[in-house]
């Protein structure tokens, strides 16, 4: 009985000093956080992406609660709904930024574009850039091996086994960036998502002069500056050999699409034209299944 | 027991078929594409334009920065236009196309056979000369070679190391300048000592090349500071810290450069170029190439002027074989497969290896058994199974650690390994990625 | 384009190297002890092997086609390393059923469960027959005699030599029967002589290197060595514990799995006097008679550890120069 005793009671002085000290401790190296971070956090979506530019979630949260205003900080993820609880949260207001969407600026299929080549590396696309412009005659095009499927956290991009393109699951994809930066190609941009997800752009990145540009692609930008000319916003600009549409001045009038001698402006996800359609692309049908 | 290095290394088969075929020259074509870019370093500023005539040795190309190197015109002609071509790099670059009219060449060129052994230059005029010449590395890593031989002020060179290895397998085209060349190397070989102020030289040679190892021992007894060195014939022993070792026992460590132990090593290809450029004023205009290969019908070693398309050289071999699957630019070990065989000739091709597609074709890749086979023939003593896993997850911090910037890209690791890993592809990406964050770190 | 040229990173040669090469030479490797097991255990050595190489292989083409649903891999000669292993660290009359529990559990759980080939933790033979001592202690250490009469082969059972030198020093056999074999064992462990033999040939093949083998069997010399020095008892004479019970198998073909072993010079010479030294202290003063796979297993423990710790000797980091 006395040895039960003296155990119970050894067990419990030691019990009591310990939890003595770690009080004592606890209190002495208290960190006074702000308990807003924690409330930020807790209305973000928990992704740790990094596609705020921050290296997680608590890290965008203490960054909003510092920040003076909510003008550079947006979680791609949570989209606007999050960023508006987060400025309600802080007694601040969001502004409002439109949803982006991830977009492959290369419609090189095997059809459209031609191999020249088998490459036989490792299935990783900066092995390959760093070997070599690809196994087609444009040296900018999508290689095809996947490190943006890699990059996604969302399952949002896959590779079409048909076209050896990625493309984008809308639902999915948060435009969080991590295929942009993937990507040694430069390939793909976050864009803006548009209205019933209606979009307009060059689907190219081939910088070569028109003439060699589409000799190694059917469907590549040769830079011949009639989309330009017949933009009624100015929203199209040539740089190197190369069209590009600003998606914050395109009011998608949809004028460049049909004058594109290559056919290298994709229009996304609007109801078919009236007067002589253009060729049904079936790009369009994929992405947005 | 022959010396070689000390850690790792590998012996491929040899296939040294076209060794003994003596070097003939192949004709020039109606148009050269010369790259601006033929050496590790700044792109060349083009100085011609297009409509200008050009000789033969007319620079064309000027170096820009420090490490860089002159190209001149390799064909005497008009210049057609600059404009982009593919080339080795397998990407679209500035080019100087040629039109080829005739052969003239500038009047300070010497193009007399005769041997000019003397040269009463001062060090800083041979490495002016050197300069001006544009030549590089000829071994394949085409490093500006006046850089190479301005050793920082605080380092003494004590030891010149002449590179006569060529342990890549089935390349040949150092062997035949040994053999056909040897008295006009001795002498590069005096001026290069001269520009370092060194009082040794050795000259290394793989024991697999029997009669070049006789030819010099006999030429150099009227070279009483230069010295020939058989050794062990072991991939990588062309690589130069391994040669280092091989020969003088000391080790360059990480990071340093060979001077650091006293040593400058030079390709044999590169003093014989440096010999014309001193003594005859002739620029880095040519090289002898190696065409070979299991199914091509002649295999042999050209004299090529820079620019000709490998096409023409792969003609003069017997044509491409039907069961072309890879055709490589350099050896098999470290060369790099090309996309297409009309790219010209540059400074740094030393051979064109044509692989059959039964042989090319690498095998899937399995889960790695830990064997260990890589790193015993790793030469710089790295876990290459190690560095391409952290590569493959982006742990640079920990790759950095494991020091994966020591790599030489040797490719003995992909070689060995039994699962067929790419090994090397993932390291070199590593490599790339670290050294950009070291770089990033460091500004 | 009439010919599409292919493209890849240099080299553009492989040796030629192959897991199943590596693995068939192991196999070839065990023929020597497998010989001296035929002859001394007659058919039951032969139904034993066969039948653990048969489960082995049937589980893993089973599991991996029906219960993870991938193309099965059994050319890589893996699974059947695995049963012959764990064959020759049985006693020749082990009941068939147990003998596929053991294979089971090999393969389904010290293999396959980890991911296969390559990411194993455990050398699955070891473990498997870890798991049959641990479940079936009487049967896995009964072990029949030498040379059966023809008909009775499940007839008398025999000591092995180091269940003599413990319980009963003073009928041991002499050493050259250990040498060849002639003493009672588990299947494979007969012979110290033929699974030398087989350490020759790997070695001789670049399968594996001196470093494993040597250091263990140059731990458990040293360490008797010593003892034997202070108190001349055949307990610690050197040469009957290298050449008896299971270390000389252990020690060629069980510590040496790529897979399960260190990685570098270093590591390897750590791990295989670990391997010797956990053997000698289980031999000497544990309850079992045997300890190398208890050994092994701890060893295979601590690999990554000394993988994390250890590192290759790199290019100009000790070297003087000079």
């Amino acid at each position: 009985m006395s040895v039960l005793l003296t155990a119970v009671a050894t067990l419990g002085v030691i019990g009591a000093g310990s939890a003595a000290i770690l009080y004592m401790v606890g209190q002495r190296f208290k960190v006074e956080e702000d308990p807003r971070i924690q409330e930020v956090q807790d209305s973000l979506p928990a992704a740790n992406c990094g596609g705020c530019g921050f290296p997680g979630c608590a890290s965008f949260a203490s960054a909003c609660v510092k920040a003076e205003s909510m003008d550079d900080l947006f979680c791609p993820v949570g989209g606007q709904n999050t960023m508006d609880k987060v400025a309600a949260i802080l007694g601040r207001k969001a502004p409002v930024a439109a949803k982006k969407i991830a977009v492959v600026r290369c419609n090189g299929t095997c059809d459209n574009r031609p191999r020249l080549n088998l490459y036989d590396g490792a299935s990783n696309c900066t092995i390959a850039s760093a070997l070599y412009g690809g196994d087609t005659g444009c040296s900018f095009g999508c290689l095809g091996l996947g490190d943006c499927v890699d990059s996604c956290t969302f399952d949002a991009i896959h590779i079409n086994p048909v076209t050896m393109l990625p493309e984008v699951v809308e639902d999915r994809c948060t435009a969080c960036g991590a295929c942009v930066k993937a990507c040694p190609k430069d390939i793909i941009e976050l864009r803006k998502q548009g209205p019933k997800s209606r979009r307009i752009y060059v689907s190219c990145v081939n910088k070569d002069k028109g003439g060699v540009a589409k000799k190694s692609c059917d469907v590549a930008c040769i830079g011949c500056t009639k989309c330009q000319q017949v933009c009624p916003f100015e929203a199209i600009t040539i740089e190197n050999n190369l069209a590009f549409i600003d998606d914050d001045k395109c009011r998608l009038c949809r004028k460049c699409v049909p004058v594109c001698p290559t056919n290298s402006i994709l229009e996304l996800n609007f109801p078919t034209r009236k007067e002589t359609p253009p060729a049904p692309k079936e790009e369009e049908a994929t992405v947005t299944a | 027991m022959l010396k070689t290095f000390r850690i790792g290394g590998i012996h491929p088969k040899e296939k040294k078929i076209s060794a003994g075929e003596a070097t003939q020259s192949i004709a020039i074509p109606d148009q050269v594409i010369i790259p601006l870019s033929q050496h590790i370093g700044a792109p060349c500023q083009p100085v011609v334009k297009k409509g200008d005539p050009v000789k033969v040795g007319t620079l064309i190309g000027k170096s820009v920065g420090f490490v860089s190197a002159n190209i001149h015109s390799p064909v005497s002609g008009t210049v057609l236009k600059i404009d982009k071509a593919l080339d080795a790099s397998g990407y679209k670059r500035d080019a100087v196309f040629i039109k080829v009219e005739g052969d003239e060449w500038e009047e300070s060129i010497d193009r007399s056979p005769e041997l000019r052994k003397v040269c009463d230059l001062p060090a800083s005029e041979i490495l002016h000369k050197i300069a001006a010449a544009g030549i590089v590395g000829m071994g394949g890593a085409t490093f500006p070679t006046h850089v190479k031989l301005t050793p920082p002020p605080e380092a003494k060179a004590e030891i010149l190391i002449i590179n006569g290895v060529e342990c890549e397998p089935w390349l040949t085209s150092d062997h035949r300048l040994m053999m056909e060349k040897a008295d006009e190397i001795l002498v590069g070989t005096t001026i290069v000592m001269k520009a370092l102020n060194v009082q040794k030289a050795i000259i290394g040679i793989e024991n697999n090349k029997q009669d070049a190892i006789k030819l010099f021992s006999q030429k150099t007894n009227g070279y009483p500071r230069i010295e020939v060195q058989p050794l062990k014939v072991q991939y990588p022993q062309g690589g130069e810290k391994q040669l280092i070792d091989a020969i003088t026992g000391r080790q360059v460590s990480s990071g340093a450069l060979p001077i650091s132990v006293g040593a400058v090593v030079q390709n044999v290809g590169t003093v014989f170029a440096i010999y014309e450029a001193v003594q005859k004023n002739k620029p880095l205009i040519e090289r002898v190439v190696t065409v070979t290969g299991k199914e091509v019908k002649q295999p042999c070693n050209i004299l090529s002027r820079i620019g000709v398309p490998l096409s023409n050289l792969i003609d003069m071999a017997g044509g491409m074989p039907e069961t072309t699957g890879k055709v490589v630019s350099g050896g098999p070990m470290m060369g790099k497969a090309l996309a297409s065989t009309d790219i010209p000739v540059t400074k740094g091709t030393s051979g064109i290896l044509i692989i059959p597609t039964l042989e090319a074709k690498r095998k899937a890749m399995k889960d790695c058994i830990r064997c260990a086979k890589c790193i015993g023939v790793c030469p710089m003593g790295l876990n290459p199974t190690l560095l391409m896993n952290l590569t493959e997850y982006e742990v640079w911090d920990r790759a950095e650690k494991n020091h994966i910037t020591d790599c030489i890209e040797c490719g003995s690791c992909s070689y060995t390994c039994p699962a067929d890993r790419p090994l090397l592809d993932y390291i070199r990406l590593g490599k790339g990625k670290v050294n950009g964050i070291i770089r990033a770190r460091k500004n | 384009m009439e010919h599409k040229l292919i493209v890849s990173p240099s080299p553009h040669v492989h040796s030629g190297d192959t897991i199943q090469k590596n693995m068939y030479n192991v196999l070839i490797a065990l023929i020597p002890a497998f010989l001296v097991a035929l002859y001394v255990f007659r058919l039951d050595a032969l139904i034993i092997t066969a039948s653990s190489v048969l489960f082995c292989v049937g589980f893993e083409f089973l599991i991996v086609k029906y219960i993870l649903k991938k193309t099965p891999t059994l050319s890589d000669g893996s699974a059947i390393i695995t049963g012959v292993l764990l064959a020759f660290n049985v006693p020749s009359n082990l009941p068939v059923w147990i003998l596929a529990l053991g294979c089971l559990f090999a393969i389904g759980v010290v293999k396959l469960s980890f991911g296969g080939l390559g990411n194993n933790i455990f050398n699955p033979a070891i473990a498997g027959r870890i798991f049959l001592l641990i479940s079936f202690p009487a049967q896995m250490t009964t072990w029949p005699a030498a040379f059966p009469a023809a008909g009775t082969t499940d007839a008398v059972s025999s000591a092995t030599v180091l269940g003599t030198l413990k319980f009963a020093p003073e009928a041991l056999p002499s050493l050259q029967s250990m040498l060849l074999g002639t003493e009672g064992g588990s299947l494979g462990e007969m012979s110290a002589l033929a699974l030398m033999l087989g350490l020759v040939y790997l070695l001789w093949k670049k399968t594996i290197t001196w470093h494993i083998p040597v250091s263990i069997l140059a731990t458990v010399a040293f360490f008797t060595g010593i003892l034997y020095l202070f108190n001349p008892l055949p307990l610690y004479h050197p040469l009957i514990h290298l050449f008896s019970g299971g270390l000389m198998l252990g020690a060629v073909f069980m510590a040496t799995d790529y897979v399960t072993s260190p990685m570098t010079k270093k590591g390897m010479l750590i791990y295989g006097a670990g391997i010797g030294f956990v053997t000698m202290a289980i031999r000497l003063w544990g309850a079992y008679p045997e300890g190398v796979s208890f050994a092994i297993l701890l060893m295979n423990a601590l690999t990554p550890l000394i993988n994390n710790y250890t590192s290759p000797k790199r290019f100009g980091e000790v070297v003087k120069n000079g």
